[in-house]
């Protein structure tokens, strides 16, 4: 008996959707599991990291705050990851952008005021993001490389130039000898929309983004030809669409809007530059993103709830003694049974009976194809 | 410069073991970008292991097993369940971080009994040279032997003839009655182990304690020096040693005498290694001819 993985025709929409919520569940058994095994409050532990954030609304209110940034990078990588584009390095585009805005507004100062200084802060996060992406795009297009391994590579180069950036040229001298920046200027500090809160104007940016890219996959032609390319690459180069726009729209588009979060979180949360401005969301995004489905509208619901693990796992260590880490752990177990979910939505699982050599002399390693009766 | 020189010796050896698997996976055609999180659980089971026995060498193997749990759940969801290997693999790294974390807790601090350092033909005695060549731990031997046999198996048996196949062409190893799963799942279950290995050398020797994130991406650093020794065991040697030079100039760029910012030291590795990829990837033949074929695409017997 051998377990094979047969397609299915099309999977159901009920598994479609349930998928993510199995692996969810799935996550929450593992992790309570491991936490059990380890001699720590399972049940407690569960319900600081997935309750306890919900339950004021401070604790709400930081949730989305939290999300915006997820939710904005998610969406961009949706859009490339639909199209076979995979830009693990968006945590490097997302520092690239924070760091050109804020170069930017540093040396303005404040010279410039009004939405003028805002969009050019907003504009110089976007293009910070853009070019950083435009690097494994031009290497993949020109050179075939690997985007996966050179934006990976990116995401490090990108760090240590933040890191010399905070200590050398944009160091703040009053800072006592700390690596950071001078605050940023406050036209370019995004106002906050909810008293008491910090919930911010990223909210107002992140929303429409969402909305936009998944009409975008849905009802135009570039959309198609991205989704196309990506699922049956034969079949879109045989309709014309171009290979290489798909690499650089994918791209492009995820390292601007990573840029565009890096700007926006630094502005909103920060409020200046220093050597950890939060990068890793550009790896959980990648998480938002498979928990969303590829599908950008959803991504802001998958935003949210990754955001619940990050502000869980603030209150664990506060709480419970949990080292911040566990949160990881988390999202480590939720990726994995979303791409567990995902295959057997669209495979399914059949017992095939082991081949019978056809003729006694055959090399029994079995390599003649062979008529398999299947149980299903 | 002595200092300097050992400590590059001392650095190279997790990238050794580490490389090594990951290269022996890569082979196979799995891309496996969990390195970094099997190094994690590698370092903290040894360290955890040595703390409670006493013996670094039962921590190096523990850090092997761990390495190859780790490793198991990914072989199951790449290879079996055919998931997105990229995605998998940083799963596999953010997952590592977060239980290393955890499980490591109760140990931050603490110190272990370091594995002694050899003293070959009296290594102490004959100067700069001696000691830096012959005064180390056996674990910094066992990595270059580690490297040495794998080129050999690679090059020269069956087994390594099995595991090029598969990753070059797996329709037709397949078709000559190759396991094609079976063989990545042994690659991968093997770069686990050596992952593990390194990561344990990390918290057992390089700096005998344990720390969250003590890795300090060098898993991520470890798969890029795969890609820039263009898959082949010597030229990984070679780039282990230079990647640890730069990595540990940024400590002692001032005693050896260089005036360039320690992180323009740090980015090199990573710099080099676009290099690599963009000369071994702009000429099809060259590509052919060094990478895996079929790295990062997942195979279906039935199809």
């Amino acid at each position: 008996m051998r377990i094979g993985l047969e397609p299915r025709t099309a999977p159901s929409t009920l598994a479609q959707l349930g998928a993510p919520l199995i692996a969810f569940a799935l996550m929450l058994i593992t992790g309570a599991g491991l936490l059990w095994l380890l001699g720590r409050p399972a049940l407690a532990t569960l319900q600081v990291y997935f309750l306890s954030p919900l339950l004021d609304p401070f604790s709400r209110s930081e949730v989305v705050v939290k999300a915006i940034p997820l939710a904005l990078i998610a969406a961009g990588l949706c859009v490339s990851f639909r199209s076979n584009v995979w830009n693990i390095g968006a945590a490097g585009q997302y520092t690239l952008g924070a760091l050109a805005a804020s170069a930017l507004a540093l040396s303005i100062g404040d010279s410039m005021n009004g939405p003028l200084m805002m969009a050019l802060y907003l504009g110089a996060g976007l293009a910070g993001g853009l070019a950083w992406a435009a690097i494994p795009a031009l290497l993949r297009t020109r050179f075939s490389t690997n985007e996966i391994l050179v934006s990976l590579m990116l995401t490090y180069v990108a760090t240590l130039l933040l890191d010399w950036a905070v200590r050398g040229p944009l160091r703040d001298p009053q800072a006592f000898g700390f690596p950071q920046s001078p605050s940023l200027p406050d036209a370019v500090i995004l106002p906050v929309l909810v008293e008491g809160t910090r919930l911010h104007g990223g909210l107002l940016v992140v929303v429409p983004v969402a909305i936009g890219l998944w009409l975008l996959m849905r009802t135009s032609v570039l959309g198609f030809s991205l989704q196309v390319l990506g699922t049956a690459p034969r079949a879109g180069i045989f309709a014309g669409f171009a290979r290489n726009r798909a690499v650089w729209v994918g791209l492009g588009l995820s390292g601007a809007l990573a840029g565009l979060a890096g700007a926006i979180e630094v502005s909103a949360t920060i409020g200046k530059l220093q050597p950890d401005i939060s990068a890793v969301y550009g790896f959980t995004a990648i998480i938002v993103a498979f928990l969303a489905r590829l599908n950008p509208a959803g991504a802001l619901i998958g935003a949210l709830v990754l955001a619940v693990t990050f502000i869980g796992g603030e209150n664990a260590q506060i709480e419970l003694q949990l080292p911040r880490n566990v949160t990881n752990m988390f999202q480590g177990l939720l990726l994995f049974f979303l791409l567990a979910a995902e295959t057997l939505t669209r495979y399914r699982v059949v017992l095939r009976r082991a081949p019978r050599a056809l003729a006694p002399d055959i090399d029994p390693g079995g390599a003649a194809p062979q008529p398999q009766a299947e149980a299903r | 410069m002595e200092a300097f020189l050992i400590s590059v010796m001392v650095a190279a050896t997790p990238f050794l073991f580490a490389g090594i698997g990951e290269l022996v996976a890569e082979r196979s055609g799995v891309l496996n970008l969990g390195v970094e999180g099997m190094m994690l659980v590698g370092a903290v089971a040894g360290f955890a292991t040595t703390f409670a026995t006493g013996s670094p060498w039962l921590g190096i193997g523990a850090g092997a097993l761990a390495g190859v749990a780790l490793a198991a759940v990914f072989a199951g969801v790449s290879i079996y369940l055919m998931a997105n290997q990229a995605a998998t693999g940083l799963a596999l790294t953010i997952f590592g971080i977060g239980t290393s974390g955890l499980v490591g807790q109760p140990y931050v601090g603490q110190t272990v009994v370091p594995l002694a350092q050899l003293d070959f033909w009296g290594a102490d005695a004959t100067g700069m040279l001696g000691r830096v060549l012959f005064g180390q731990d056996p674990m910094v031997y066992a990595g270059l032997i580690l490297c040495a046999a794998v080129g050999v198996m690679l090059k020269s048996t069956r087994l390594g003839l099995r595991l090029r196949a598969v990753g070059d062409n797996p329709a037709a190893a397949h078709a000559m009655g190759i396991s094609v799963r079976g063989t990545r799942a042994l690659a991968v279950l093997f770069g686990g182990a050596c992952a593990g290995i390194g990561g344990a050398y990390l918290s057992l020797v390089y700096t005998p304690m344990w720390g969250e994130n003590m890795t300090a991406g060098r898993g991520w650093i470890a798969v890029a020096l795969v890609v820039f020794a263009t898959w082949r065991p010597t030229r990984l040697v070679a780039g282990a040693f230079l990647f640890a030079a730069f990595t540990n100039a940024q400590f002692y760029g001032q005693n050896i005498g260089l005036a360039v910012p320690a992180q323009v030291l740090a980015m090199v590795p990573y710099l080099m290694t676009i290099v690599a990829l963009v000369l071994i990837s702009r000429n099809p033949v060259l590509a052919r001819a060094n990478a895996p074929a079929a790295i990062g695409q997942p195979f279906n017997p039935d199809r």
